[in-house]
């Protein structure tokens, strides 16, 4: 038979008996927009935790003082367990893969001026920090190396810190006072939202690395250092030239282990890319259960049918049809059946993904892979529920099934 | 090796149905020939091996021994898919029941045939439905379904997907059974205007009147032919039609 003529047979059949068909198609329908929902709902996730990690910088290694290995105690005489002003130099001097390295001091205090008070983050950095951070400036200057060099009581302020204590208006040129210190503010940085773990990244201040060490915290010694590659491939080469930088700075010998902790974005992602992801798994795998019912449904209707079509079988095998033509007639059926229900289920997803991004707010995000993959399994499934009643149907008896009533 | 033109020729054909430890036969040995052009009625009562023998010819179902040639092929040793390729290029069933498909147009059904045929006659099937349609006197009701044509026109509708694939042998299986008087004179006309084109009829049935219809009688007996002979006098169905509705304008 031709395949167009075993389709047209099968959508008779499917059409003869609207109600049925559409009670089988029902199981795939919901099953395929479950997943399709459910998934969109992860991948949605998983792209707004990736354009956040993204918002950190560009291709950003964070290096951080001691090691998970360490438990933070220092390895005796000779070596340290802090980050240094030295290291940052000795990686700004010799660190060949860097386009950009930047010590952050960080220090909590009241930030006063404007209309009143707001506590705050202060980051002591180096020049090259906007520039690491892909961080552009929404009014004024960042400051330079001069101001550096001359220990200058500028800073740059956070959206969110500038929005707290000036209101809307220009903060640039205005001073606020951090410990009693008077900082002329120079520039004010573009919002660029909150981190993947909530906190937001514009509640800060910053100011010359030599500032806020000679006249805010005093310490010598640095929370972290950044630092960001020309490109994300180069990234593995440079955080093995910032280990050995570190290491020949920190004096380690050659079988110690680090007392530092070189991270990249990708690091930083993976921990919440995990957890989403294994949410993804989880909705698809519900969402898959009820495909397998819906699939267990159409087997169900199909023995049935095979059951009550036993005549019909009767009749078309004593005018020709062979065992094969019967298999691939009802095969044929349960699967133009479950792709119907797939391609529904399809766009029910898509308009439930819609939905649910309405009204709740979430990301979500439909893939043509889902799809691909949810039409692909809902075929298989009519295959698979499909070929143990098309196979019952097949070897059937002529004279028997004639005589059927 | 075959007469060309013998439809029907089997020779010590048995069949033997087990049940438990006592073996039934059936059919006892039936030797069997039918030429190009006969019709054929072939009676017994139940129990007698005329539905096995029917099954048999009809290539439904295998004979435990003996051989069965149908227009020269033997088919008692084919496999079940060739066997569907002879039933459906040889062979044109009719049915007590008439085995019509539920929700489907006459049009269809009588289509039904050619799209199992894989010998490249099903070209304008559509066209060759509606010719076989008019054939059996049903040009007009082509889009009807059975549920909306009485028994008699059900019956021609069968007859007319029998004949759509140009068969070697009509084989009818109590074509009449379901049908009242007048409506069995007019399905026997039918069969003996198709005899008298030229195409083989076979008729199993039980009642003597249709028989009576046919050219020759075969009576079957505890699985063997117990009677084979021409029938004398044969009745003209079309002449039969016109006195019975004779008799019912009297009657009125």
């Amino acid at each position: 038979m031709k395949p167009t003529t075993l389709i047209k047979i099968a959508g008779k059949s499917i059409t003869k008996n609207k109600m049925r068909s559409l009670l089988t198609m029902l199981g795939i329908i919901i099953g395929v927009g479950a997943v399709i929902v459910m998934v969109a709902i992860g991948l949605g996730a998983q792209q707004q935790i990736q354009q956040q990690i993204n918002q950190l910088g560009t291709n950003l290694i964070v290096i951080t003082p001691g090691s998970s290995n360490q438990g933070g105690v220092s390895r005796g005489a000779g070596t340290f367990n802090r980050l240094k002003i030295e290291d940052w130099e000795k990686l700004q001097r010799e660190g060949q893969l860097l386009s950009g390295v930047s010590p952050v001091i960080i220090t909590r205090t009241q930030a006063v001026g404007g209309s009143g008070n707001w506590r705050t983050t202060i980051n002591g950095v180096a020049t090259s920090y906007p520039l690491i951070r892909d961080w552009n400036m929404a009014s004024g200057v960042f400051f330079d190396q001069s101001d550096i060099r001359g220990i200058k009581k500028v800073a740059v302020l956070g959206a969110t810190v500038a929005e707290n204590l000036f209101q809307g208006q220009d903060a640039v040129g205005q001073t606020i006072r951090l410990r009693n210190v008077p900082f002329q503010i120079i520039g004010v940085l573009e919002k660029k939202g909150q981190t993947a773990d909530g906190a937001d990244q514009d509640d800060v201040v910053l100011a010359p690395y030599t500032t806020v060490q000679n006249r805010l915290s005093g310490w010598t010694f640095i929370a972290q250092i950044l630092a960001s590659t020309g490109s994300p491939a180069d990234i593995p080469a440079a955080q093995e030239e910032i280990r050995l930088i570190m290491r020949e700075s920190h004096k380690i010998a050659q079988y110690d282990e680090d007392d530092f902790t070189i991270r990249n974005q990708t690091d930083l992602a993976d921990a919440a890319q995990g957890t989403t992801e294994v949410m993804t798994l989880l909705l698809a795998a519900i969402a898959g259960i009820s495909l397998l019912v819906g699939g267990i449904g159409i087997m169900n209707i199909m023995l049935v049918s095979v059951t009550e079509r036993t005549r019909e079988i009767g009749i078309r095998m004593a005018i020709g049809a062979r065992g094969g033509d019967v298999l691939t007639q009802f095969l044929v059926e349960s699967i133009v059946m479950s792709l119907i229900g797939g391609a529904i289920g399809v766009f029910i997803g898509f308009s439930g993904a819609k939905a649910v991004a309405h009204f709740t707010g979430w990301n979500t995000a439909i893939s043509p892979t889902t799809v691909m993959v949810a039409l692909v399994f809902s075929a298989c499934v009519g295959i698979f529920f499909g070929f143990y009643p098309a196979r019952k149907a097949a070897a059937l008896n002529p004279i028997e099934a004639l005589r059927y009533e | 090796m075959k007469d060309s033109n013998i439809v029907i020729q089997t020779s010590g054909l048995q069949k033997v149905y087990t049940m438990g430890t006592t073996e039934v036969k059936a059919l006892a040995g039936v030797d069997f020939t039918v030429t190009d052009g006969e019709m054929v009625a072939i009676m017994g009562a139940s129990g007698s091996g005329k539905s096995t023998l029917m099954n048999i010819l009809g290539c439904l179902d295998y004979p435990t021994s003996g051989e069965y040639y149908l227009d020269g092929l033997r088919v008692d040793k084919m496999s079940k898919s060739d066997l569907a390729v002879v039933r459906n290029q040889k062979i044109g069933f009719i049915f007590q029941g008439f085995n019509l498909l539920a929700r489907t147009s006459a049009l269809e059904n009588v289509e039904l045939p050619m799209l199992y045929d894989r010998s490249g006659k099903k070209q304008n099937t559509k066209q060759k439905a509606i010719e076989s349609l008019k054939r059996v006197g049903l040009g007009e009701r082509i889009d009807h379904e059975p549920s909306e044509l009485s028994g008699g026109q059900q019956q021609r509708v069968a007859i007319a997907r029998a004949l759509v694939t140009d068969p070697a042998l009509l084989l009818a299986d109590e074509p009449t059974g379901n049908l009242d008087s007048r409506t069995t004179i007019e399905v026997m006309a039918l069969f003996q205007e198709l005899n008298d084109a030229g195409m083989t009829v076979l008729i199993v049935t039980h009642e003597n009147d249709v028989a009576e219809f046919a050219k020759r009688i075969v009576e079957l007996r505890d699985g063997r032919i117990i009677r084979d002979e021409p029938v004398v006098d044969r009745h003209d169905a079309k002449l039969a039609l016109k006195k019975f509705v004779d008799q019912q304008s009297v009657l009125v």
